[in-house]
């Protein structure tokens, strides 16, 4: 999908039949004062390339500390979690950071925009950690922003954005390197439900044109009418993986 | 993209970046400023010290000793051959050093009486106002200070009394011919200049002397022997260097002091800025900027003020030295006497070391200090930040 490479030579032989991300028997324990906090137990679970699902279930049931785990941004206390065929418990930081560079994009809740950015600068930030040539950057940014309908604000700044906007920004931030996969956590929160079905509709078409796998932590009914699979989550495990017809498209 | 995102952050921090950059800003002309007046007094006092007294560098009789009044009567010998070829060359002038005293108004005053060829041409002091016109007295020039402190004033007369090569005293009157202008304390506080001849005749001491002074620049110093002992300048100016150095380590404290609040200021905002933007570091990380490079952006953040410092400081800071050097720094009354040559006016000298060295010292400081909160970052967990909670 992406124009970028990665090193196959560590596929996992689950990754030829297009599957992403799995999960084997994952454990994440936090320590709570003498004792252990368990945030996933023993979760088990295939991701196919171009899927577009949502991690659902209360707060505190595991969806950001498995999406943290996906991208990377967290290790597993036991178990594995093998993305793009890299097991992320074998990562050192800088491996880490570069798998997140190449192949992932995040989306979160409060927008993260780097404030003193412009909309285009914010966009072209993850091109620049790729080191991408400042022409086929300038051709990409605008090719993201197009996408998001955000072309007549390149100049503005975060602060003079709406909600709705500064999430657009945010999915064209993640997009703009046309990553395997996008990591949203709770991208709907902070937006009303006009903005909400906006970012959502062209989150499905990013999906269904450029094939990428979205994955969604949320509990928000809106985002949850739209993915074609939902894994339910609650007290850490798994308690619910249907694939299903999205309500809205 | 670090530069730019560091530039932009700190633009985008406002007045505190400015009070910052002021502060370290002060510190730095400061330094400059007053390390140049120390540069250019050391340089003055140095050079006025080789003009009027040091030459390019002397001869000392064995026994010479200009701290020790009591062996000036033991330390003076007829000039070696080779220093009498210096002299009679125009390469060297000699000096005879004895203790005396005077009676200005009736009060007894110990003096130092040296004798000058009113010919010479190697020390910038007036001597040949000793030449003149002949009186029943013996011509003498004495300085500023000397004529301050004893009252005499040009024309005046004053009995002098010493003691010559047998240990017997005599005494006769001096007319002063002159009162030196110099700014070198050495030729000037309780000494009395007079023709070298006439000090000899009065010592019983033909052809000697006390001290050998050569031209400045000579190319070829003939050696020791074992009455003249050579002295070069590192040695003469041994007082004013040591004189310098101390001053300097006294102003460093004022630079120390003026460097830490800027360093403190800066050290503050740094750790300041790594508690409020965790989420924005924890962005950084999730979106794939490896921490070293997270710790180079907030280093360099916080080294950039040492640069906008640069420029803020040179904005009006060379104003500032240029008009001190141009016209100079006044230097108080009470500062003749501090013992070294220092001038009325003091014109600082700005050296390339001066200024590369303190702009190192202070990006040097300012990187360190930037980088000790900076590197707390290695510790942050990327899930940590975006939540914006300390690891």
């Amino acid at each position: 999908m992406a124009n970028y490479t990665y090193d196959n030579s560590k596929e996992d032989p689950a990754m030829n039949n297009g599957t992403l991300i799995t999960t084997e028997n994952l454990v994440k324990q936090y320590p709570v004062g003498r004792g252990k906090f368990t945030a996933l137990n023993d979760v088990n679970l295939a991701i196919e390339r171009g899927e577009f699902m949502g991690l659902v279930g209360p707060s505190g049931s595991g969806k950001t500390t498995l999406l943290n785990i996906l991208g990377a941004l967290d290790y597993p206390s036991s178990g594995r979690a093998i993305v793009l065929g890299e097991d992320t418990r074998e990562l050192n930081h800088k491996q880490s950071a570069r798998l997140r560079t190449e192949h992932l994009g995040f989306i979160f809740q409060t927008y993260n925009l780097l404030p003193v950015y412009t909309v285009f600068e914010n966009v072209e930030f993850p091109l620049l950690l790729l080191g991408m040539e400042a022409q086929e950057r300038q051709k990409a940014v605008m090719q993201a922003l197009q996408w998001v309908g955000l072309t007549d604000k390149i100049s503005s700044r975060p602060s003079q954005l709406s909600g709705g906007e500064s999430q657009r920004v945010a999915v064209a931030r993640a997009m703009v390197k046309k990553p395997e996969i996008v990591l949203a956590d709770e991208p709907t929160a902070n937006l009303d439900a006009e903005n909400s079905h906006n970012i959502l509709k062209m989150m499905v078409k990013l999906n269904e044109e450029l094939k990428t796998t979205f994955i969604f932590a949320t509990h928000d009914e809106k985002v949850i009418r739209y993915v074609r699979r939902r894994i339910t989550l609650n007290d850490g495990k798994i308690v619910e993986d249907i694939k299903r017809t999205p309500k809205v498209h | 993209m670090i530069v730019k995102l560091a530039f932009r952050n700190l633009i985008g921090a406002g007045l505190r970046t400015w009070l910052n950059v002021f502060v370290l800003s002060l510190a730095f002309v400061m330094i400059i400023w007053v390390q140049g007046l120390i540069e250019g007094m050391g340089k003055y006092a140095m050079n006025a010290k080789i003009d009027a007294e040091l030459g390019g560098g002397q001869f000392w009789h064995m026994a010479y000793d200009p701290y020790d009044p009591l062996a000036f009567e033991d330390s003076h010998a007829p000039l070696s051959p080779s220093l009498v070829e210096l002299v009679s060359k125009g390469e060297a002038t000699p000096i005879l050093v004895a203790s005396g005293a005077i009676f200005p108004d009736g009060r007894i005053q110990s003096t130092l009486l040296k004798g000058i060829d009113p010919d010479q041409q190697i020390l910038n002091l007036p001597a040949g106002e000793l030449k003149g016109e002949e009186t029943d007295a013996i011509p003498a020039l004495i300085g500023m200070q000397m004529a301050k402190q004893t009252q005499l004033n040009i024309g005046d007369y004053v009995t002098v009394r010493w003691r010559d090569v047998n240990g017997t005293f005599d005494a006769d009157d001096i007319q002063i011919r002159q009162i030196m202008h110099t700014t070198v304390p050495s030729v000037d506080q309780g000494q009395i200049w007079i023709p070298l001849e006439k000090l000899r005749e009065m010592l019983q001491a033909p052809g000697e002397a006390s001290l050998v002074v050569l031209r400045k620049g000579i190319k070829t110093v003939p050696p020791d022997d074992p009455t003249w002992i050579y002295r070069d300048l590192d040695f003469l100016l041994e007082d004013v260097i040591e004189l310098v150095r101390v001053k300097s380590a006294s102003t460093n404290i004022l630079y120390g002091l003026l460097l830490f609040m800027g360093l403190l200021a800066i050290f503050d905002t740094q750790v300041l800025a790594i508690w409020r933007r965790r989420k924005e570091i924890g962005t950084l990380m999730a979106l794939g900027m490896e921490r070293g490079k997270v710790i180079s952006l907030f280093t360099f953040e916080g080294a950039l003020h040492g640069l906008l410092a640069l420029i803020v400081g040179a904005t009006y800071g060379i104003p500032i030295l240029a008009y001190t050097l141009a016209k100079g720094l006044p230097m108080p009354e009470m500062i003749s006497n501090v013992g070294v040559a220092l001038p009325q006016v003091i014109y600082p000298s700005y050296g390339l070391r001066l200024l590369v060295g303190t702009t190192l010292l202070v990006f040097v400081t300012v990187t360190v200090v930037s980088f000790l909160p900076a590197s707390r970052i290695a510790k942050l967990k990327p899930t940590d930040a975006l939540r914006g909670k300390r690891s």
